[in-house]
């Protein structure tokens, strides 16, 4: 069937920020099917309040409204576009269920819209447990014995009967939230009432423990015509009871023979079928009981997925664009194979490669949250490793991790495989219990000579994938005995038989004590390169033209250089908090920008999520690991005339170094300036020499020379590592104890480097420039004032571009700063400064000279896209050739705001600081502060109450300034709660505050309040050491009830004009393209 | 859970008619090999594979990368050994895992006397053969070819005017399951697709593949199989003969992939020698009555010529499934008489189900049939 023509414009819903469980993979996804419909001649509007993102780039969607991906807000774009379809499969779970809510509340009917990919009965079937597990019932397929409840008691009656331990998986979350494993009644009661609160429909399932079953993904896609093929298979080397995820996960499947796949093969198409996903994809999770061989159906997620991503990178088959394409009716046997271009997409890709996703944590940002995988999703992004074994594979994969392991290697010390001891019985009992460690314990293990019967027992992975550790642990002993360099022939056939053992050479050196660049030296002296082998679909089966590359070290070399000038843009790795998919997008522009003037692109990446791991962003992609050894053979290879670092964050910067040392040309501002911004004796020399002020500031090797230095600056003091992005391991520091206490925390994190030590501006006002230059010229792109105050961390605050609160002339003097720095480090590419405004005086925090996490945000907001005009100035254009002479205005204000991921980790304070916690970002986009903010605030999650009750309990310090606040609040007819001490303070300035027991005083107090739905804001401000625990337990209870909370007095201020936006003014929404064309009018005038 | 005897191995190659070579590690007894040497996409299925009676002569590469993880069972045998005359593979397990395992492939191939040659890169060796067409190789031991070794290569025998089915077929006929009687003929039979007709209701005799076609009708089947097997169709010569005469006595006939060709050549068509053939679990086809796509088992190196308008000199058969990567002819049925036949493997083992529905249509035509005779009767 070729496609509808009776329908022509459609709907996309994006899946709002990157949290935990949701990530840049609906990028991806949104972006292919944005361009998959756009190309069949479909009009394509999209929602997404995430900036950061590829597609919402204006270029993209004919109409793309960065608006909140909220039932409300979707409805509101609906009623103005009036589509004729809505394409709810690409957004995750955010997107389907603003779907179902659209068409629960009659909003698609109402406006004739239809729901094409998968309908409604699909997506209630695939998400409500109950259903779900009917629906398996009814074409013969078994299901974990259990039942939905909706209940504490009913609970503990199904658990009565489905034993301990209990698996809870709350309906309609994502990435499992709420979900968990119960050992005990305790355990289970306090995580069925969790997963109840979570679940909008208050259901959870409570599941016979299938803990220690293998397990396995399959990708499913079907097509009107009721054709389906499976696009891959997925093996989680962690079995059961670890979220997928959370798991290391391989394709194909491992250890299924023939027979145990095709059935599982012919369940899946049963469920499609069953469920009735008309045309899409589906993704459905089997466990494998590894004694018996039986099977059970776990799950099914009727929508592109994580997964979905994952497989499309591993096999070259584009899941989400062909998903696309099916659900406006065409066939999959009338679409092409994008790869081979010869075969058609009716088809189930071969793989004669073997891919390795690791997941990517972020525990040390939340060293109060447990370290334990479950059932719940806690990892922030993942690589992927492409090798023709197992082995190759999974120590690429540890590289590509990009936590600073050569491979499949222990750390240096057993706490860095967060274990206490070394000794068998604690390695098995931390095997036992599931961390994003246990790879290295089990290493140790194995070199302890703990058995692979013994450490199966421990961890139920299964034998095959511990015989090939056993079998790695076995090579490195034959390595250190070797005599390496004795005999060139023996030297040869020994790297060899390592390099494809996955061996870097990092890792052999260290095994031998021996300096990387040693092994790498007499490797090509040997001869030794390795070569790149393609993604084809089809094992070679068929010729294929889409050099989609990884390495290997077989005998054939795919790699085909045309001799065109080459540019190698090296991309930002697995994503993590404080580097995320906003390099990615920085990254993608460029390449596109240096295709369209003529260059041949060469993309390097290990991120399976991105949107530039996709096949046809580059002309060449290489999925590799982003480290020394694997950047080097592909320069060897392409010899490109140059390599670009600065636009994918802090992973290609710390290769730029040692890449210009080995005399490769690097694209735009030079390394040595890079590093001259980094160095803070270098950096402090050129603020001198240029006039510019800075916060008092020193440096310090050891605790003394710190407490010396803050002695001399004056505490507050701020504390950091060097060469950090994030603000890892960075705090404000009140008084000597605390610094002695924290010095040595900042220092591990980078060893061999001063920590830095600032004076930290109290009360001041922050703010972000981000410019371009061409080497001559600067532009400004935009000057973005932080809503909180100085000390939380640029990620972690939202943030208003135009500023809203510093005068003219203080912007003016940032924008001169930024031009004076661009110029004096030669910058030719992207710069970011950050300034701190105290008392009316500006000073400098920190210049980078490279793309910055706010260069989406500020390309979107202007229209200007900055990423691509930085990939043109560094091929030698000038802005002025660009057309680009003028800082861009805009008559209209964008807010951005951080978005957290605390609701994963009990246990964990949510006040915010100088280390960077934030996953994401949203945007929000008006005609005025007040609305933009509120946009910002409903996309973030925290849509502000209308009406209702404030409940006020802030410190001495910030009393005076909360007042106004109050009074604006009780003016628009809030009730004002308090605790005594603002209460009083409230009263004594007019303000009707009513009292509320802080949780020592006794009951009911502020917490019982908000659990019982009384308060629909909290404005906390810490109050002291007293009375942390009191603050800390109000924090957490306002976000286990989803009240919308802010910590700052700014934010509550923030809060108020946002709310008086929002009760005196209709909703409105409008596109990017609508407001750019705003821009261009204002430049014009 | 054991260690195959034969450590890393020791050096080999794989060596082609056209000289290319391909350096490995040999594992387990038995080079030299000699074979036509072609490659299989599946990514599962090993031992069916390596079974098949269709491989028969054959060295077969594996492109899936890592082979031998989950061991052999005792259920997946398609035929009573090991059918292939060599294994190539990129990495073979030291160790295997399944419940279903119960040893290794290692030491079950080289019980067989079947070399397995690792370590090679197989992926250069497919691509090699995809551009250049399978051709004969054969794996022996040592760091490179010798002369001696090319000269005996180009010496043995050819696939083409190969009639391998004579070779492959059991020697006395024996009989399984319950049902209308059919007689399948056996030209390298796998037993997935005995296991497969008498599931679907037939009682199966299977008889040599050189049985004619008066000791068939003696016999008073309700319907006759032809069976896949190995080899170039056009050297068996007698079956097709045999086939022409049973079809025109009315009886269902159903053939797969030998079969399929036997059936095209039976009736006027001739088959080709395919470039390097079809083989893995992946090939779509589609059905052109319905438009619906098949995923199928594909194990053949020749082709009925023919394209969705006919068989080429054989205008009583009309074409039903094409492939849909290159086009070729995948299924035929006589415009007039119950019999049609497919390329490609609806008994699966290794490789999807989705012509599993085959078998029933062939219920279906023996029924009608019993029905018309009753009728008549």
């Amino acid at each position: 069937m070729p496609k509808r023509t009776d329908i022509s414009s459609i709907l996309i819903i994006g899946s709002g920020p990157i949290i935990i469980g949701q990530g840049a993979e609906f990028d991806y996804s949104g972006t292919q099917a944005v361009r998959a419909l756009k190309e069949e001649g479909y009009r394509v509007i999209l929602v997404n309040s995430n900036p950061a993102t590829i597609m919402t780039d204006p270029e993209l969607a004919d109409r793309t409204y960065i608006e909140p991906v909220t039932p409300e807000w979707v409805a509101k774009v609906i009623e103005r576009e009036r589509p004729d379809a809505l394409l709810p499969t690409m957004g995750g779970q955010t997107a389907l269920n603003v779907a179902m809510a659209l068409v629960r509340d009659g909003t698609l009917e109402m406006y004739g819209v239809e729901l094409i990919g998968a309908n409604e009965r699909a997506i209630r079937i695939a998400e409500d447990r109950a259903e779900f597990a009917q629906a398996m019932d009814r074409i013969g397929l078994a299901t974990p014995a259990g039942s939905v409840v909706g209940s504490i008691e009913a609970g503990l009656a199904a658990v009565e009967r489905t034993g301990y331990p209990s698996i809870l998986r709350p309906s309609y979350t994502l990435g499992g939230t709420g979900g968990g494993i119960a050992y005990n009644r305790e355990e289970f009661e306090a995580l069925l009432k969790h997963g109840l609160d979570l679940s909008p429909v208050h259901s959870v399932l409570v599941e016979r423990s299938i803990i220690g079953w293998k397990e396995f993904e399959l990708e499913v896609m079907r097509d009107s015509a009721d054709n389906v093929v499976i696009v891959c298979s997925i093996e989680n080397v962690d079995p059961m009871g670890v979220h997928t995820g959370d798991s290391i996960t391989v394709a194909p499947a491992m250890t299924l023979t023939d027979r145990e796949y095709q059935k599982m093969r012919d369940a899946s198409i049963r469920i499609i079928r069953e469920v009735g996903v008309a045309a899409g994809g589906c993704n459905i999770q089997f466990a494998v009981d590894p004694a018996t061989g039986e099977q059970l159906v776990i799950e099914m997620n009727p929508r592109v997925s994580r997964s979905s991503a994952l497989a499309s990178k591993a096999t070259g088959f584009p899941i989400a664009r062909i998903g696309a394409k099916v659900a406006v009716g065409y066939t999959l046997a009338e679409l092409p194979n994008d790869i081979t271009r010869t075969t058609p997409a009716s088809f189930e890709p071969v793989l004669d490669y073997v891919v390795v996703k690791i997941p990517r944590f972020a525990f040390e940002k939340f060293p109060t949250a447990e370290p334990f995988l479950t059932t719940q999703m806690k990892s922030v992004g993942e690589a992927m490793a492409i090798g023709r074994t197992f082995k190759e594979a999974l120590q690429k994969g540890f590289r590509g991790l990009e936590a600073g392991r050569a491979g499949w290697v222990i750390g240096a010390g057993p706490i860095d495989d967060r274990l206490s001891d070394v000794d068998r019985a604690t390695l098995l009992s931390a095997i036992r219990r599931p961390t994003p460690e246990r790879l290295f314990q089990i290493k140790r293990a194995l070199i302890a000579g703990v058995s692979v019967d013994d450490l199966h027992d421990a961890s139920r992975i299964d034998p095959w994938f511990l015989h090939q550790l056993a079998e790695l642990v076995a090579m490195e002993d034959e390595w250190i005995a070797f005599r390496y360099g004795e005999d060139a022939a023996a030297d040869r056939a020994m790297l060899l038989r390592f390099k494809r053992a996955g061996f870097s050479d990092w890792q052999l050196g260290d095994l031998k004590q021996l300096d990387e660049a040693h092994i790498r030296a007499g490797r090509h002296r040997l001869g030794l390169r390795p070569v790149y082998k393609t993604v084809d679909t089809c094992a070679g089966e068929f010729p294929s033209s889409t050099p989609y590359l990884y390495s290997c070290w077989d005998e054939e070399n795919e790699a085909a250089p045309d001799g065109r000038p080459t540019v190698i843009i090296l991309g930002s790795g697995p994503n993590r908090i404080g580097q995320g998919v906003e390099f990615d997008y920085c990254c993608v522009r460029a390449t596109l920008a240096f295709r369209e003037l003529g260059y041949r692109t060469v993309m390097v990446n290990s991120n399976p999520e991105t949107v530039s791991t996709d096949f046809d962003i580059s002309d060449v992609l290489y999925f590799e690991p982003l480290t020394l050894e694997h950047v080097l053979e592909i320069v060897h290879v392409e010899q490109p005339i140059g390599v670009v670092v600065q636009l994918g964050g802090q992973t290609p910067l710390g290769l730029a170094k040692a890449l210009a040392a080995a005399g490769v040309p690097i694209m735009g501002t030079s390394p040595d300036s890079i590093d001259i911004a980094e160095d803070r004796r270098q950096f402090e020399a050129l603020v001198r020499k240029l006039g510019i002020r800075q916060p008092a500031n020193g440096t310090a090797d050891t605790v003394a020379g710190a407490l010396e230095a803050a002695e001399r600056i004056g505490y507050p003091v701020l504390v950091r590592p060097s060469y950090v992005l994030g603000g890892r391991a960075m705090r404000i520091v009140y008084d000597a104890e605390e610094l002695r206490g924290f010095f040595d925390e900042a220092a591990r994190v980078a060893p061999g480097h001063p920590v830095l030590i600032d004076s930290f501006l109290e009360d001041a006002f922050e703010a972000d420039v981000d410019a371009i230059c061409d080497g001559e010229n600067v532009v400004i792109g935009g000057v973005m004032q932080h809503i909180e105050d100085a000390g939380i961390h640029s990620g972690d605050s939202a943030c208003v571009l135009p500023p809203y609160l510093i005068t003219e002339a203080q912007v003016e003097q940032m924008r001169e700063h930024t031009r004076a720095f661009a110029k004096a480090l030669g910058v030719v590419g992207l710069i970011n400064a950050q300034y701190a405004i105290k008392d009316g005086v500006v000073y400098c925090l920190e210049v980078n000279p490279r793309a910055s996490r706010t260069i989406p945000f500020v390309s979107k907001t202007t229209g200007v896209p900055l990423a691509g005009l930085a990939a043109a100035v560094m091929v030698g254009k000038k802005l002025t050739e660009l057309g680009l002479t003028d800082d861009p205005l805009q008559p209209y204000v964008a807010v951005k705001e951080a978005v957290f991921p605390f609701a994963k980790f009990p246990g964990v304070d949510t006040r915010l600081g100088p280390e960077m916690r934030s996953t994401g970002e949203v945007m929000g986009i008006a005609d005025s502060f007040g609305m933009a903010f509120a946009k910002a605030q409903a996309s973030a999650d925290g849509a502000l109450p209308l009406s209702g009750s404030v409940f006020v309990t802030v410190n001495d310090h910030d009393k005076p300034t909360v007042v106004p606040i109050a009074r604006r609040f009780h003016e628009l007819g809030f009730r004002i709660l308090a605790t005594s001490g603002t209460q009083r303070y409230l009263r004594a300035r007019g303000i009707p505050a009513e009292p509320v027991l802080k949780v020592y005083e006794g009951r009911p107090n502020g917490i019982d309040l908000m659990v019982s739905g009384q308060v629909h804001l909290l404005v906390n401000t810490p109050l002291g050491k007293l009375t942390q625990r009191d603050d800390y337990a109000m924090r957490r209870a306002a976000l286990q009830h989803g009240v919308p909370y802010t910590t700052t007095m700014s934010a509550a201020a923030a809060a108020c004009d946002a709310i008086i936006a929002l009760k005196s003014r209709r909703l409105e929404v409008c596109s990017l393209q609508e407001w750019h064309a705003l821009a261009r009018e204002a430049a014009k005038a | 859970m054991q260690h195959h005897a034969g450590g890393t191995g020791r050096p080999a190659f794989v060596l082609l008619e056209d000289g290319a070579w391909f350096a490995g590690r040999l594992v387990g007894r038995g080079a030299p090999g000699f074979g036509e040497v072609v490659f299989t996409t599946n990514l599962t299925g090993y031992q069916e594979t390596f079974t098949d009676p269709s491989y028969l002569g054959q060295i077969v590469v594996m492109t899936a990368p890592m082979i031998g993880n989950y061991g052999i069972t005792l259920t997946d045998d398609e035929s009573a050994r090991p059918q292939v005359s060599g294994v190539v593979v990129r990495e073979l397990a030291r160790h295997y895992s399944n419940w279903q395992g119960k040893r290794s492939l290692a030491d079950w191939l080289a019980a067989a006397g079947v070399p397995i040659v690792t370590e090679v890169d197989t992926r250069r060796l497919t691509r090699h053969i995809r551009d250049r067409g399978a051709m004969r190789g054969v794996i022996a031991e040592g760091s490179e070819p010798t002369d001696a070794l090319r000269a005996q290569l180009l010496a043995s025998p050819s696939m083409e005017g190969l009639d391998l089915a004579s070779r492959a077929t059991t020697r006395v006929a024996y009989t399984q399951g319950e049902g209308p009687l059919v007689v399948a003929f056996d030209y390298g039979l796998k037993r997935n697709i005995v296991r497969m007709l008498e599931r679907t209701g037939f009682r199966v005799e299977v008889v040599p593949a050189e049985t004619t076609a008066e000791q068939v009708l003696e016999r008073h089947p309700a319907g006759v199989f032809l069976s896949n097997g190995p080899g170039d169709p056009g050297a068996v010569d007698y079956a097709q003969r045999t086939i022409r005469t049973l079809a025109e006595t009315g009886l269902p006939i159903f053939g797969i992939c030998l079969g399929h060709q036997l059936l095209g050549l039976a009736f006027g068509g001739s088959t080709t020698k395919m470039s390097y053939g079809h083989r893995g679990g992946n090939h779509p086809v589609q059905d052109l009555a319905t438009g619906r796509v098949l995923i199928t088992t594909q194990n053949h190196g020749f082709a009925v010529v023919g394209g969705p308008d006919g068989v080429s000199g054989a205008p009583d058969l009309e074409v039903t499934h094409l492939n849909l990567n290159d086009g070729t002819v995948e299924g035929l049925r006589h415009r007039y008489l119950p019999v049609f036949a497919v390329q490609y493997h609806p008994e699966a083992a290794p490789g999807p189900h989705d012509a599993y529905p085959h078998f029933a249509q062939f219920l279906a035509a023996v029924r009608t049939r019993l029905g018309e005779n009753a009728a008549t009767s």
